[in-house]
């Protein structure tokens, strides 16, 4: 009912909607990509160099169409895009849930616990706020090497405090309320009433931040592997596509470094206006 | 006051201390720096007193140590690339980084915080639509693609605009200025647009969202009430409220381009610090790394510090209340 309530009022915001159905058909297509891009861009063998660098339109000697070019190696820019997109929605959304679970339980546990142990932690969390996150993504990227999990481990490390601080404020709110006070006098552990009781009243602000930072973790990912610290040659994701084809960019080959970009944007602006129209409907201060 | 100064100031150094650690441990963790000051085909001899030149010989704990001690007396130790002292090797690159993000962040206040106000002011209209999607635009589009496009139009396409570099500078004080030339504008432009539209678009919400639930408070509906006219409420109470936020973010902005600045200083090769890290980090030059990272550590440092110790000052609850 009250998500009933909540998707009427959703549906007035056009472009909102737009933007909804931009962001998962580009999530679906990312998902099945391997049964739809026209060329496997990992498999070397079925590269050519006689296709390399061609503009969109091109069509080769066999009759094969490249919608949108190809690149320095002869890859299919359309396919290398859509498994490019693959991965880094792969793992922004890895990094964001591992990011989710950590943040909130810390920022819970925190405004739970109280005492020493919540400035403690807030004050680390705060301070890890005021550093600029692509500079602890660099530094941690930088340290721990290229590869699929050290970039995950980077874009958490630079995106739980995020969640911890937002849960830390919604959490200290519901802390003091009867019905946890009422929960707390029954026998039930206290992890339980912080699990089922206090979480769940903290998840409107918690969702807001939630899209807010997987779009964040695309652009992160897409720009530490631009400047060469993300993920290996081996597996290109967005941001290498982009690096790849910069070169290219100068001598007017627009297309290897644009196209992949236009991806980029769309994704991460069609889940920034999702999560800007949620949270002007969770802001009960525009209510009035 | 006192007590809060110095147990702010213990928390700093405490704070600059395990900053240290964690850099030192972090970025001597990413391989063997020998591999990359000497060629594979040297002879064993000399990658021996190489090593020994450099320390690196020695326990990890006592290379932190003695990284310590020559810390606290500014000494960064010397670039394996550039072979010259840390220090002055960060400092020569400063000025270039400081000159884009000073033009950035005011260009990008100057021009975001009035369309902010005037799109919070009237939120329904078309324009405060429009405004509102560009801002969305500009904070979503990474950095880095902004700066390609940039260089593709106005560089490639057009041909107004050099691609990269900085051009001809002129000597002020000692330091070299791009500002003072008509082709060092032309240089600065581009790097200064990328790295303000993020900085706007921010600019502009802060501003929107802050005017847009004034507009709804009591003070700005007893302003009306005394027959004030719209523009008069904007100007008079509304930039005056809203302005304690704006130069907050306005500083701690300036702090974080320095940060932002080293996507920007890539894509367009400009010689300030942001490109001298990313190149140190490709070539595993650690003594710049070190040093880089401490410097900006201890700059937001400082920054937090300033800014709690001025919220203390200007908030008389702040100042009994310890943590």
């Amino acid at each position: 009912m009250r998500l009933d309530r909540f998707w009427m009022e959703y549906r007035d915001n056009r472009i909102a909607v737009v933007a909804l159905v931009v962001a998962l058909l580009m999530m679906a297509a990312a998902l099945a990509a391997p049964w739809i891009s026209p060329q496997d861009p990992y498999d070397l063998a079925s590269l050519r160099l006689m296709d390399a660098r061609k503009p969109p339109g091109h069509v080769n000697a066999e009759g094969t169409t490249y919608l949108l070019g190809t690149d320095a190696q002869g890859r299919d820019v359309l396919s290398a895009i859509l498994h490019g997109l693959r991965l880094s929605i792969q793992i922004s959304l890895i990094a964001g849930a591992i990011a989710f679970s950590l943040g909130a339980t810390l920022g819970a546990t925190a405004a739970f616990a109280g005492g020493r142990f919540e400035s403690v932690i807030m004050r680390i969390v705060d301070l890890q706020l005021s550093f600029p996150a692509i500079l602890l993504a660099l530094v941690i990227s930088a340290a721990l090497g290229q590869g699929r999990w050290q970039m995950i481990a980077a874009l958490v490390a630079a995106q739980y405090a995020y969640f911890a601080r937002t849960t830390h404020g919604a959490a200290a709110a519901e802390r003091s309320k009867d019905y946890v006070e009422a929960a707390l006098s029954t026998p039930l552990p206290a992890w339980r009433v912080v699990m089922r009781h206090i979480l769940p009243n903290c998840l409107p602000p918690l969702i807001v931040v939630g899209t807010v930072q997987v779009a964040n973790a695309i652009s992160l990912e897409a720009t530490l592997s631009f400047l060469g610290l993300g993920l290996p040659v081996t597996e290109p994701s967005l941001g290498m596509l982009i690096a790849n084809g910069f070169q290219y960019l100068l001598s007017g080959r627009y297309w290897i470094s644009i196209y992949p970009g236009i991806a980029l944007i769309l994704l991460i602006v069609s889940i920034n206006l999702v999560g800007d129209q949620v949270r002007d409907q969770f802001n009960p201060r525009l209510r009035r | 006051m006192l007590g809060l100064l110095i147990s702010r100031l213990i928390q700093a150094c405490l704070v600059m201390l395990v900053i240290s650690v964690l850099v030192f441990v972090g970025v001597y963790a990413v391989g063997n720096p020998i591999d990359v000051l000497i060629g594979p085909d040297v002879t064993q001899e000399i990658r021996q007193q190489t090593i020994e030149r450099y320390g690196l010989n020695q326990p990890l704990w006592l290379q932190y140590l003695a990284f310590l001690q020559r810390l606290l007396v500014g000494d960064l130790g010397t670039s394996f690339v550039f072979n010259m002292p840390v220090l002055s090797l960060i400092l020569s690159r400063v000025p270039a980084t400081l000159e884009i993000a000073l033009l950035a962040v005011l260009g990008a206040t100057l021009i975001g915080v009035p369309i902010g106000m005037l799109a919070g002011w009237r939120p329904h209209h078309p324009l405060s639509r429009l405004a509102m999607g560009v801002s969305v635009l500009g904070f979503s589009v990474p950095t880095f693609w902004i700066g390609l496009v940039l260089i593709l139009v106005f560089a490639v396409w057009l041909g107004w605009l050099p691609a990269g570099g900085r051009g001809p500078t002129l000597a002020w004080f000692g330091i070299e200025w791009s500002v003072l030339t008509l082709e060092g504008w032309k240089h600065l432009l581009l790097p200064a647009v990328n790295l303000a539209l993020f900085k706007m678009a921010l600019m502009m919400r802060l501003a929107r969202a802050s005017t847009r639930e004034l507009m709804l408070s009591d003070t700005v509906r007893l302003a009306r009430a005394t027959g004030q006219s719209e523009a008069t409420i904007l100007r008079r109470h509304v930039l005056r409220l809203i302005s304690i936020p704006i130069v907050t973010v306005f500083g701690l902005e300036l702090g974080a381009t320095l940060a932002f600045a080293v996507v920007t200083e890539t894509i367009f090769s400009w010689p300030g610090a942001g490109k001298l890290i990313i190149d140190s980090i490709q070539a595993l030059d650690r003594p710049v790394m070190v040093g880089y990272l401490m410097l900006v550590a201890l700059l937001f440092t400082t920054i937090n510090l300033v800014a709690d110790l001025l919220y203390a000052l200007l908030d008389p609850r702040l100042r009994s209340r310890r943590t």
